[in-house]
């Protein structure tokens, strides 16, 4: 395969952006509110994290430098990952966490339905199996954004909080980043308006408001991201730098 | 995964003499119970601790392995071990279902769990020092609890023995994944192979106790054998345990850390020194490394998720409403 930089780019973006949330869904591994959500959330992030690794060795041979999904995800930095800022905040409570995971899917699930068509075999064989998971992704965390927003007097005023807090992340969802010009992917602006009507759906539903956002913050496909990034990195990364060329 | 005798069960029962030979009719005929029937109250309390004790202990053990799903040192056991995690929570979820066919509440279960009345398996009390300890935990405490959870798919007591059936197949592909964990340790770099040892170092005494005293002060075992929620005594278990894991080490070239253990041509098995039981003691009766932070990390999160849980039963009852409004 003749490498292609330019793909290899936007796949590394594609491939951070669910590696980063996989991971801090499994955070909450064996402390989510109930026992059903100690099982719904490491569903989630299993799928997420499965989708990484497609990506990761997928780009890795689209570089053509013999880098393997473990060299990509445990031997770069916090400034060369490539992942939006919304899906490396930090999980908050089960309110912010929940409406991390609409705002992502509600993107994701449009956008693998765009790319079943795709001119590369992986990027339409991946988007084969995340349109089905996006679209339980969106089905779970809408409900509870739903339930929470509409439930009691502290978890509609928690859910209004991690609106507050997450929305201004969304934006960044539509930049084209390494991605513009690239035939095989989906032009991300264009998921705009499935975007738009999962989220005014779910929160009329739920008792909320759709912001307006000033100013949003960006930087996460140049490596600028926030402070939350490079400690979730630190934990993720630190036994597999500690032992240099081990195997696993 | 669990193991470990029932501790503290109570098998006193008081109905007549001619329900409770009927009913040992019906265990002696291998007939299998179920919800509906009549039972003896001393045997559906020993069974509720018992399929409680496991359920705590499925729970309780998402958290030793739970500290190093972020620090998994590759994808794919990132992956693997997530899944192993999830499974757990899931053996914890049917099994209080079965226990709820007794007449107890999840919740009932839950806030005996909490307040410390209620027991789960001590091997949980000790902390995961290293990645190889996730290796061990697969292997032998995977290993050793379903040695005695093998028998339990023939308990007398029909949901138990059907959810131990799910149950056993997926802690024997756990066991064969932790296996393969400590494999590629054992052919990894010297630092990986140390890792290894100081794991079996940590976790082989640990594990034999699993089993539970020795048969000789083993209380209420003689009740339990005979309602056929018990098959194998604690002894006969934890030997057969020794006999098939023994090899499996020394094929890592592993050494274990007990200078007694030799293999006994005429009894055609292992002997073993002596096990402390003071230990035993001290960890079941709360005395272990982690026992208080394994509890507390299981109220934090039920004390943090009191308001999802009260916003759903909210929610769901305001909807029923409008329902009914609308109809």
């Amino acid at each position: 395969m003749a490498p292609d930089l330019e793909l290899f780019d936007a796949v590394l973006e594609l491939a951070d952006d669910h590696l980063v949330l996989g991971h801090r869904l499994s955070e909450w591994c064996g402390h989510a509110p109930m026992l059903e959500e100690d099982l719904a959330l490491p569903n989630m992030a299993l799928d997420l994290i499965g989708t990484a690794r497609t990506l990761y060795d997928h780009a890795g041979r689209l570089e053509g430098q013999g880098r393997d999904e473990d060299t990509l995800a445990y031997l770069r930095g916090d400034r060369a990952y490539r992942n939006l800022l919304l899906v490396e905040r930090e999980n908050g409570d089960f309110a912010h966490t929940m409406l991390r995971q609409l705002y992502f899917s509600a993107f994701m699930h449009p956008y693998w339905e765009a790319a079943l068509g795709s001119s590369d075999a992986v990027i339409s064989g991946v988007a084969g199996k995340a349109v089905k998971e996006m679209a339980y992704h969106i089905r779970h965390a809408a409900e509870w954004v739903i339930r929470l927003g509409d439930g009691t007097e502290e978890s509609a005023r928690r859910m209004g909080a991690a609106v507050d807090a997450l929305h201004l992340y969304t934006p960044e969802l539509f930049e084209e980043g390494a991605a513009a010009g690239c035939d095989a992917l989906p032009a991300r602006a264009a998921m705009r308006g499935a975007f738009d009507s999962t989220i005014a759906q779910v929160f009329a539903e739920a008792g909320l408001c759709v912001p307006e956002v000033a100013y949003p913050p960006s930087g996460g496909r140049r490596g600028l991201h926030g402070e939350e990034l490079g400690p979730m990195l630190a934990e993720m990364q630190s036994l597999h730098r500690a032992h240099p060329g081990a195997l696993w | 995964m669990y193991s470990q005798g029932l501790i503290g069960a109570d098998g006193r029962t008081e109905e007549t003499e001619d329900f409770l030979a009927a009913f040992q009719r019906r265990m002696d005929a291998e007939e299998k119970i179920e919800p509906n029937d009549a039972m003896p109250e001393g045997y559906r309390r020993t069974l509720v601790r018992q399929i409680g004790q496991h359920a705590h202990s499925e729970i309780v053990g998402m958290l030793p392995e739970g500290n190093w799903i972020t620090r998994a040192p590759s994808l794919k056991r990132k992956a693997a071990l997530l899944a192993k995690v999830q499974d757990e929570g899931g053996h914890g979820l049917y099994l209080y279902s079965a226990a709820e066919t007794l007449g107890v509440t999840r919740e009932q279960m839950t806030e005996e769990l909490l307040s410390g009345k209620a027991k789960y398996s001590s091997i949980f009390n000790y902390p995961t020092l290293s990645w190889a300890d996730i290796g061990i935990i697969g292997w032998l405490v995977d290993g050793a609890a379903i040695m005695n959870q093998i028998p339990l798919c023939r308990c007398s007591y029909g949901p138990y023995a059907r959810a131990m059936i799910r149950v056993c197949r997926e802690e024997s592909f756990h066991q064969r994944q932790g296996y393969e964990l400590c494999l590629t340790l054992s052919r990894g770099t010297e630092a990986q192979k140390a890792m290894l040892q100081d794991a079996l170092d940590r976790w082989w005494w640990p594990c034999l106790m699993m089993f539970g005293p020795h048969d000789g002060d083993s209380l209420h075992s003689d009740q339990s054998m005979a309602w056929k929620i018990k098959r194998f005594s604690n002894d006969d278990l934890r030997q057969k345990f020794i006999d098939a894991t023994v090899p499996q080490g020394e094929y890592l070239g592993l050494t274990f850390p007990d200078p007694e253990l030799k293999w006994n041509e005429e009894k055609g098995g292992y002997d073993h020194g002596p096990i402390d039981w003071e230990e035993f003691w001290r960890v079941v009766k709360g005395g272990g490394q982690m026992n208080r932070d394994r509890i507390t990390a299981r109220k934090k999160a039920w004390d943090e998720g009191a308001w999802v849980r009260e916003a759903a039963l909210v929610h769901a009852e305001k909807r029923r409403a409008r329902q009914l409004a609308a109809e």
